[in-house]
């Protein structure tokens, strides 16, 4: 996969440089203003959890076009510990940090479509899309 | 980054108007709660009209310093959620059930006068 742009996540500024520059890709694509806050707050959810549980990790972008339709692809990769129990951290309330459990059950729902591989001790890959309607 | 607090009579009024990151929304936390001791406030409106996105985080921490003044006495409530931002905390599964908010700064007066019976 090629991607165009990708934001290192090492601090937690970085959180919120990810979301800024994926919000810019996806206006330039053509999203509006509704699916633009569900795309930054997806990223900000994933870059987020990068930051709590793999400490650093990286975001990246891809503007999609095909002959039907355009889209954002976004991949979520970190070399972190990996998830445990992948069912249950799509469950919501699902929190081991104290927080609302909304993150990736609510990424789900903000994007077109959801896809997650995560290997114990090795890392956590997420790649969604969003379709422009 | 530190977010002014405004004091008029006695409510304290905020505008958030940046990009909120968690350390400065958590500095926020802790600089109204201060600012409600310290000024005696018996209620606050956040002013959400500028803010573009409210993710999960920023969302538990606008309803935990709801929670939080409501301990201390004072009230508090939300205006100017952007139609965007509704929709993508519902997204989210969250629902910040028990937030008083209002459509504006205004509407969000009126509120908190009803709300404190003054």
């Amino acid at each position: 996969m090629d991607f165009q742009s990708c934001v290192n996540i090492k601090k937690e500024w970085d959180i919120v440089g990810a979301r800024q520059l994926g919000r810019d890709i996806a206006r330039k694509i053509g999203f509006g203003t509704v699916d633009q806050a569900r795309i930054a707050t997806a990223i900000s959810e994933l870059a987020r959890n990068i930051y709590l549980y793999a400490g650093t990790g990286k975001v990246c972008f891809e503007a999609l076009e095909d002959m039907n339709q355009k889209g954002i692809r976004i991949l979520a990769i970190d070399s972190g510990p990996g998830i445990k129990e992948l069912s249950q951290v799509m469950e919501d309330g699902f929190s081991t940090s104290g927080g609302l459990g909304a993150g990736l059950p609510g990424v789900k729902r903000l994007m077109d479509d959801f896809d997650i591989t995560s290997e114990e001790g090795k890392g956590t890959e997420i790649t969604v899309i969003k379709w422009l309607r | 980054m530190r977010i002014p607090i405004l004091k008029l009579h006695n409510y304290l009024l905020i505008s958030i108007q940046i990009d909120l990151d968690d350390q400065t929304a958590i500095q926020f936390q802790e600089d109204l709660l201060s600012k409600i001791h310290e000024s005696g406030a018996s209620g606050v409106v956040i002013d959400l009209t500028s803010v573009d996105i409210i993710d999960s985080f920023i969302a538990k921490v606008l309803g935990d310093v709801v929670t939080m003044s409501d301990l201390m006495g004072a009230k508090v409530v939300l205006t100017g959620i952007q139609p965007a931002v509704a929709m993508t905390l519902i997204d989210l599964g969250i629902h910040l059930q028990d937030v008083p908010t209002a459509l504006d700064l205004e509407q969000g007066l009126i509120k908190l006068r009803q709300e404190l019976e003054e």
